[in-house]
């Protein structure tokens, strides 16, 4: 198993990558390859080009903006976010998420921004993306323009942006300090993409009420899977039974089936992981519990 | 189509000049453009670990690297891990006294990992072992012995530093 031919680019800056990805008409962007060097190896994917980003030190960066969001570069390793002090102390849902990221191996190599751009059905960091309403932002020669992650997938492994574009950053709003967030997901092995995952953050009012919540599903469909029905039913709730109420929507959810589970199986999953899920970030965020 | 770059690499602290073609892995580098075969090629796409080395300090799949974006880089390999002289690395001297191996193919991968893990996890619990190891298949051991080998590593090399220090 060896990669075919192409022509190998190594730019050292965006404009450069830019011009190259708009001159060529079957290139592929390379980042940490920990997903496009399998298909390349298995011949799943014969680009003519392959345009590397690894040397673009202007894509790699986490940032805390004075407009108080957080910002990171695509090719912002999975490694570095990990360690990122600025994701530790106010993106917990993310440093939860990226411990079940495939490996050590694979993260110190693996990008934030191929990992959403990949967008396996399955994978851990666009449904984080999701939970925190990211924007995503994608570049061209054209100019730069956003998409809502909501807008991201257009279908099944594809991103909604065109073969001359770039994605550049993602950002978004952090949750207020003492907000609640859990990741949690079911997988065979430690570091296997999920089976079902799920990304859960709750804000509590004043009067220990969930007064904001955000739920979101990998694994159970093309891309991550909102859960509005979840979100309305814990929304005023103080916990219990109410959670388990709200979980049990996702029985309703179209769950897609595979060789690795039936949709009956990934809609079971939904359904206890959401509530595990809830019931930490409950917790995380300094719930208590009604009877 | 054949398109080749020349690339300057450092490998186990020995510097290596080549020509090669801008679609080899790093992997088939280190094995057929130097010699260096002790890194193991089990599933070339990512999955078994086998191929784990250091580049910069840091585990990665040389199989899922081009040799052409190791340019400038500092690679370790197995190669590297014992003395001059042949002395063991504790870490190879625990595999060896607690059986954590059987057919070996698996084994270089194991300690690349292992090496990065401990470095930054001197006294790890058996859980994280295992969760450190989960990229890395053995098809052999059932692992029992590896992670026996880690935790006694682990120990060793936690001796070896307060001796030193």
């Amino acid at each position: 198993m060896k990669p075919p031919p192409f022509h190998y680019h190594d730019p050292r800056s965006l404009d450069q990558a830019l011009a190259l990805l708009a001159s060529r008409d079957n290139a592929k962007l390379l980042a940490g390859g920990q997903s496009l060097m399998p298909m390349l190896n298995m011949r799943f994917a014969q680009p003519d080009d392959i345009i590397d980003l690894n040397r673009i030190e202007e894509l790699s960066f986490v940032r805390h903006t004075e407009g108080g969001r957080i910002e990171i570069g695509a090719m912002t390793r999975q490694r570095e976010l990990a360690d990122a002090a600025v994701i530790h102390d106010r993106c917990p849902l993310m440093c939860e998420a990226l411990r079940h990221v495939g490996h050590r191996a694979t993260r110190n190599r693996g990008t934030i921004g191929g990992s959403l751009c990949h967008l396996d059905p399955a994978a851990e960091l666009p449904v984080v993306a999701m939970a925190l309403d990211a924007t995503v932002h994608v570049q061209s020669r054209r100019g730069a323009r956003t998409l809502a992650m909501a807008e991201f997938p257009a279908f099944y492994m594809t991103p909604a942006i065109e073969p001359d574009e770039i994605v550049t950053k993602i950002s978004f709003e952090p949750w207020p300090a003492g907000h609640g967030a859990a990741f949690v997901e079911f997988a065979r092995r430690h570091g296997d993409f999920a089976v079902v995952a799920v990304a859960v953050l709750l804000e509590l009012g004043g009067d220990g009420a969930i007064h904001r919540a955000s739920v979101v599903l990998g694994g159970v469909g093309p891309g991550p899977l909102r859960c509005a029905a979840v979100e309305a039913a814990v929304t005023g709730s103080r916990g219990g039974s109410a959670f388990q109420e709200a979980a049990a929507t996702c029985g309703e959810i179209d769950a897609m089936e595979d060789v690795h589970a039936s949709s009956a199986y990934r809609r079971h999953l939904a359904e206890v992981l959401t509530h595990r899920a809830l019931d930490t970030a409950f917790t995380r965020a300094g719930g208590e519990r009604a009877s | 189509m054949t398109e080749t770059r020349k690339i300057e690499m450092t490998v186990n602290g020995v510097r290596h000049q080549l020509e090669i073609e801008t679609r080899v892995t790093l992997a088939d580098c280190l094995r057929h453009h130097l010699g260096l075969t002790g890194t193991h090629l089990g599933c070339e796409h990512g999955v078994c670990g086998a191929c784990t080395i250091l580049v910069d300090g840091q585990a990665a799949r040389s199989c899922l690297m081009l040799a052409v974006q190791a340019d400038g880089a500092a690679i370790a390999t197995v190669e590297g891990l014992a003395g001059d002289d042949g002395t063991l690395h504790p870490l190879q001297q625990a595999f060896h006294d607690n059986h954590g191996l059987q057919c070996g193919f698996c084994t270089p991968g194991m300690l690349m990992t292992l090496v990065e893990f401990l470095e930054s996890n001197p006294d790890p619990s058996e859980t994280e072992v295992r969760e450190a190891l989960s990229g890395n298949l053995c098809r052999c051991t059932g692992y029992q012995g590896i992670v026996a080998a880690a935790l006694d590593a682990a120990q060793r090399m936690r001796a070896q530093a307060v001796g030193l220090s």
